[in-house]
């Protein structure tokens, strides 16, 4: 399959079931909402250092927030729902309890309920506050500029994490600017999050390593350094290799992130350096859910 | 299928408790049926047919007409369903409901929504003491739901409160708030004497300052964030309280009270 001069490679991406919520930060204004949530999803690119994926979904106007007030909605996806449950608490004590003006409120209505401020409360040192308002508990913590308000739970649902595509180019500003392109254009997809730093990732990943300490390694087949070194996915003229990935929670939400996504990156087309669109896997041996680039596509 | 109507032929001497004729009761019974219970009435039992005249088969959807003050123990125990008073209703009025809606069009009597533990209630006319309290003796008051009046509460409104919303449109009594665990009684219109008294936990929310016993304590005027969110709670009401232009977030709190735990608060619209 070839898209305006791009090549669609006949391959899938691989991903796994993982455990996933959201939750919507308000504050006095977008600016601090913004930062607060920036502060509870950051390191949070890969389960594999850091415990969860988390991201920024969207943000959100004073008519789509609890209190009327500037939000954004973040999501954390986690392997299990334990960790997700403790990188949520964490999280959320850490980076938006100590967020001046911020509010905190459940994302998800339905599914597994796991504390939010449940636990938070005690941080108020039992000058905490319970008000249950609409059948739904909150938490009026006492801090030093207010009062810092907090929904008791938020939902845990079944969610899939690992959706993928690499975006191969002839030149590393072509295929940053293309990247740049698809993440803009996934940005407007409700339910998914792109985990890494702008939602690109340059150090795709293969199972294993040379070291025995290690579980993951570069992915030397998509390094364009390595072509002459190692058994190359990469033709001659591709100079940069760049990896998006994808967490949400359907994989009906995923394959439209990534149909909009490769369809921007197609739409900058061969004459700006796009020579190919693939995907990373691990031959479908490890994860159930399989997204053909092809089928996406047609 | 038309409401269950229930139209009171007379109005008897004797109190009657109405404490049978809740919706999960009467589910499944035929109009014959019903109108075979019995209802005390001081030392008599009465059929309800001598007391009502009955139409309608819908057991969901109960309407009372004619009700008048001594219809005692309307809707108690409810759990599903409404019930509708048209005109009075006596005392016990929604005690100890489960879920499910009832509505007056008139006053009601002592201890309205007292031990309420889920659901609504809504009276047009004033209320009489002990608004969703306890029982005598007993340790908790309302545990849930919402009660709302659109006239004046008599005393200790919410004594005992233990969780649920109370809305006042008019004034309440002295005692307001007595002896609450927790939840939230908002009064429009005047409070009396010794407001919170023996409060533990709980929400106050005033319109007007009240007068205020000495163990509370004045913690300054502030923004409170979840106000808002209160007060969207209220806009599908058919209330005072869900006009827009009765909601307002900033306020003058007063901590108390402070013989007791003092971890009640009363808020006082600024």
């Amino acid at each position: 399959m070839i898209i305006n001069g791009v090549t669609i490679d006949a391959s899938f991406a691989e991903a796994f079931p993982m455990k996933a919520t959201r939750a919507i930060i308000t504050a006095q204004n977008e600016k601090w909402a913004m930062i607060a949530a920036q502060a509870m999803t950051g390191f949070a690119t890969s389960v594999i250092a850091c415990g969860c994926e988390a991201g920024i979904e969207r943000t959100l106007s004073p008519d789509e927030t609890p209190d009327g007030r500037p939000g954004v909605a973040v999501m954390i996806f986690a392997m299990g729902g334990k960790g997700l449950a403790k990188q949520l608490e964490t999280r959320a004590g850490q980076c938006v309890l100590t967020s001046p003006t911020s509010a905190l409120f459940a994302g998800i209505d339905g599914g597994i309920r796991i504390p939010l401020g449940k636990n938070l409360r005690y941080f108020g040192d039992g000058f905490q506050i319970a008000k249950v308002i609409a059948g739904k508990r909150y938490w009026r913590v006492p801090v030093m500029d207010g009062e810092f308000l907090t929904e008791a739970t938020t939902g845990q649902v079944d969610a899939i994490g690992g959706g993928n595509f690499l975006v191969l180019a002839e030149s590393q500003p072509q295929a940053l600017a293309a990247c740049e392109a698809a993440i803009d254009a996934m940005k407007k997809i409700p339910n998914v999050i792109m985990p890494f730093p702008g939602g690109v990732v340059r150090s795709g990943s293969k199972v294993g390593s040379k070291y025995k300490a290690l579980n993951a390694s570069t992915n030397d087949a998509f390094c364009p350094t390595l072509k002459g070194m190692t058994k190359t996915d990469l033709s001659p003229e591709i100079e940069s290799v760049m990896e998006i990935v994808i967490d949400g929670l359907s994989k009906e939400d995923i394959a439209q992130s990534m149909r909009v996504g490769i369809q921007a990156v197609c739409d900058l087309g061969a004459e700006n350096g796009i020579k190919r669109i693939s995907a990373g896997n691990y031959g479908g041996k490890l994860g159930p859910f399989h997204f053909h680039l092809q089928e996406i596509m047609a | 299928m038309s409401a269950l109507t229930l139209t009171l032929k007379y109005r008897p001497d004797q109190r009657v408790d109405m404490s049978p004729l809740v919706c999960q009761n009467l589910q499944g019974m035929e109009p014959a049926e019903i109108a075979g219970l019995e209802l005390q009435s001081g030392k008599c039992r009465l059929r309800v047919a001598q007391l009502f005249n009955i139409s309608g088969s819908d057991t969901q959807t109960i309407v009372i007409k004619n009700s008048f003050e001594k219809l005692d123990f309307i809707g108690r125990e409810l759990d599903g369903g409404s019930i509708t008073v048209e005109g009075d209703a006596g005392a016990y009025l929604a005690m100890g409901m489960q879920s499910g809606d009832i509505k007056v069009t008139g006053n009601a009597g002592l201890y309205a929504g007292c031990e309420l533990k889920k659901g609504y209630l809504e009276i047009t006319g004033n209320t009489g003491d002990f608004l969703g309290g306890a029982l005598p003796g007993n340790k908790m008051g309302m545990k849930g739901g919402m009660i709302l009046v659109k006239g004046d509460a008599g005393e200790r409104v919410g004594d005992h409160l233990r969780r649920g919303t109370i809305l006042i449109e008019g004034n309440a009594g002295d005692y307001c708030g007595s002896r609450m665990t927790a939840g939230t009684i908002a009064v429009m219109g005047q409070t009396g004497r010794y407001l919170g008294y023996a409060m533990r936990r709980g929400t106050l929310l005033l319109w007007h300052p009240p007068l205020l016993p000495a163990g509370f304590n004045d913690c300054g005027t502030h923004t409170l964030a979840f106000l808002p969110m209160l007060f969207n709670a209220f806009k599908n009401l058919n209330s005072r309280f869900a006009d827009a232009s009765a909601a307002f977030n900033r306020v003058q709190r007063y901590a108390g009270d402070m013989a007791e735990m003092g971890r009640g608060e009363v808020l006082v619209k600024k």
